[in-house]
């Protein structure tokens, strides 16, 4: 084994078929600089679910003096209060939690969100109401709550918080399919251009290979220097979507997103360098497997 | 060294075989001229030597082994007992003549110190020690032929096959090129060279073994080409 020998087959390889050596580095780079923002996409939703899910309640809306439900005649009652109070108790193991919010408290709340805004201070305590604030154990099962208490006396709406959620996180997984469909189609061409490129440079240097072959040199031999050529072609693409995903981290979410939305979790370094590792490996491994291929077709030994 | 028993050859979609029930023993040492018209059958025989193709029935012996059994990562090892050379030289254009030797023995891994050692001694031995860092392009056929002789030698084979090692060249370039053939053969190698070059088929006087569509015609001790053409 001739390391010096090979690696200068290897670099005399690349030199000669320059043009599609970069056409190989770029497509890789793009191809896996698309899964990888595909998958800290998938992450980040993964993460945010995990955050707001946490978080979501079921609000049971009490009337108002202003009500005008079937279900509302004025404010709700004392009595009526109990009754409901009791009745999300019954609901336990489902209902984990419940909380009322007075006219006040959310008149306070309501304050705050508006700050500065016309709205926040014309709005009264009285017109804002109370609330059951219900905590689920299953976020996912927040029907039960709706069906129970939706027209009840002193009802005068249930408000689910995941249903607004669920848009957000539709749209999200939508985005990220068709991240991870782009790439999976990226990653087919880069596939494809492998063999090509390989079938390419197996052609053109069928000479040297021919008299390889003659001489009694093994299969290992004459096939290691294309299987490294992809290996290093594919190594540079990984490192260049790399480090389109550490940009992305940086700019996008360091320096943009994540001031601009405090309350929201963003992926941390460690995603990223997960999937820094998955696309090295990935990129690596789909590079040397489309050489292989390739050349146990076109490369008689 | 080298023995065919009963081989045939029948190349796919063709309706006459390259190669018909084929009986031949080449001893060690032996210099043995494959002499026939196109089509005869003499590449398919080299072929099947070298193991490029497999026989389509019959046993082909090479160095001892049956080379039709050869499992294919052995098959580097029995071409490394092998040297090869053809009518159209096929030297690599961008490396120069010690280059192209040398390359012959860095594919099959061999040290950089004994590279370094035998490379200039094959050389010497065609002849062509003072043209060691001249391209191929620069050299005439004669001598380039010397440098694939040489490559094919470097590595110490048991076996020289010559695919029509003089058909590029003049008659009296291909003197030289018998002579250096010869001078191989003297130091043991069995030499085996298909060709149709009649005059020095006369004139070396060795084995002659004839073929005449895929059928060994003749197979003479001291023979001369000795068909009309």
């Amino acid at each position: 084994m001739r390391i010096r020998f090979v690696m200068g087959e290897v670099w005399n390889g690349l030199r000669r078929n320059l043009t599609m050596t970069f056409a190989l580095i770029i497509t890789i780079a793009v191809s896996l600089s698309l899964l990888g923002a595909g998958l800290l996409v998938r992450q980040q939703v993964t993460q945010m679910k995990g955050y707001w899910f946490d978080k979501v309640e079921v609000s049971v809306f009490l009337c108002t003096k202003n009500s005008q439900e079937l279900s509302c005649t004025g404010a709700a009652s004392a009595e009526q209060k109990a009754v409901l109070a009791t009745e999300l108790d019954e609901m336990k193991p489902l209902v984990q939690d419940v909380y009322f919010e007075t006219a006040e408290e959310a008149h306070e709340r309501f304050q705050a969100q508006f700050a500065g805004s016309p709205i926040a201070d014309s709005a009264t305590p009285a017109d804002l109401g109370e609330s059951f604030r219900v905590k689920l154990s299953d976020p996912d099962r927040y029907s039960v709550i709706t069906s129970a208490f939706d027209g009840k006396p002193g009802v005068e709406r249930v408000d689910d918080q995941k249903q607004v959620l669920d848009k957000l996180f539709r749209l999200l997984d939508g985005l990220q399919a068709i991240a991870l469909g782009i790439a999976l189609a990226m990653l087919v061409v880069t596939v494809l251009l492998v063999g090509n490129t390989m079938r390419l440079a197996a052609f053109s240097r069928r000479r040297e290979t021919g008299i390889m072959r003659l001489v009694g040199a093994s299969k290992f031999y004459i096939q290691l220097p294309f299987l490294l050529e992809s290996v290093v072609a594919a190594l540079f693409g990984a490192v260049i979507a790399v480090s389109a995903l550490v940009g992305m981290k940086v700019v996008l979410i360091d320096r943009f997103l994540e001031p601009s939305f405090q309350f929201t979790p963003f992926v941390g370094w460690d995603s990223v360098w997960q999937t820094s590792v998955v696309l090295i490996a990935l990129g690596v491994g789909l590079a040397a497997l489309a050489a292989v291929i390739t050349l146990r077709r076109y490369l008689r030994v | 060294m080298i023995r065919f028993d009963n081989v045939t050859k029948l190349y796919k979609n063709q309706h006459s075989p390259a190669l018909r029930d084929v009986n031949v023993e080449i001893e060690r040492g032996e210099f043995v001229f494959l002499v026939g018209p196109s089509g005869s059958g003499k590449s398919t025989f080299l072929r099947l030597c070298l193991k490029e193709d497999k026989a389509t029935s019959g046993t082909v012996w090479v160095a001892g082994k049956d080379v039709g059994k050869l499992p294919s990562w052995r098959v580097p090892q029995l071409r490394r007992q092998l040297g090869t050379v053809f009518q159209d030289f096929r030297l690599l254009p961008n490396k120069t003549v010690a280059q192209n030797v040398a390359f012959a023995l860095e594919v099959i891994g061999k040290p950089r110190s004994h590279i370094r050692r035998v490379v200039p001694e094959v050389l010497e031995m065609v002849g062509l020690e003072d043209k060691m860092q001249r391209m191929p392009g620069e050299l005439s056929g004669g001598e380039q032929q010397r440098v694939a002789i040489a490559r094919a030698f470097v590595n110490k084979p048991n076996i020289l096959i010559a695919d029509e090692p003089t058909g590029n060249l003049d008659p009296n370039t291909s003197i030289g090129i018998m002579k250096l053939l010869d001078r191989i053969n003297r130091t043991g190698t069995t030499v085996m060279m298909a060709t149709h070059d009649a005059q020095i088929v006369d004139q070396v006087r060795k084995r002659v073994v004839e073929l005449a569509d895929g059928i060994v015609v003749r197979d003479q001790a001291r023979g001369v080409y000795g068909y009309a053409h």
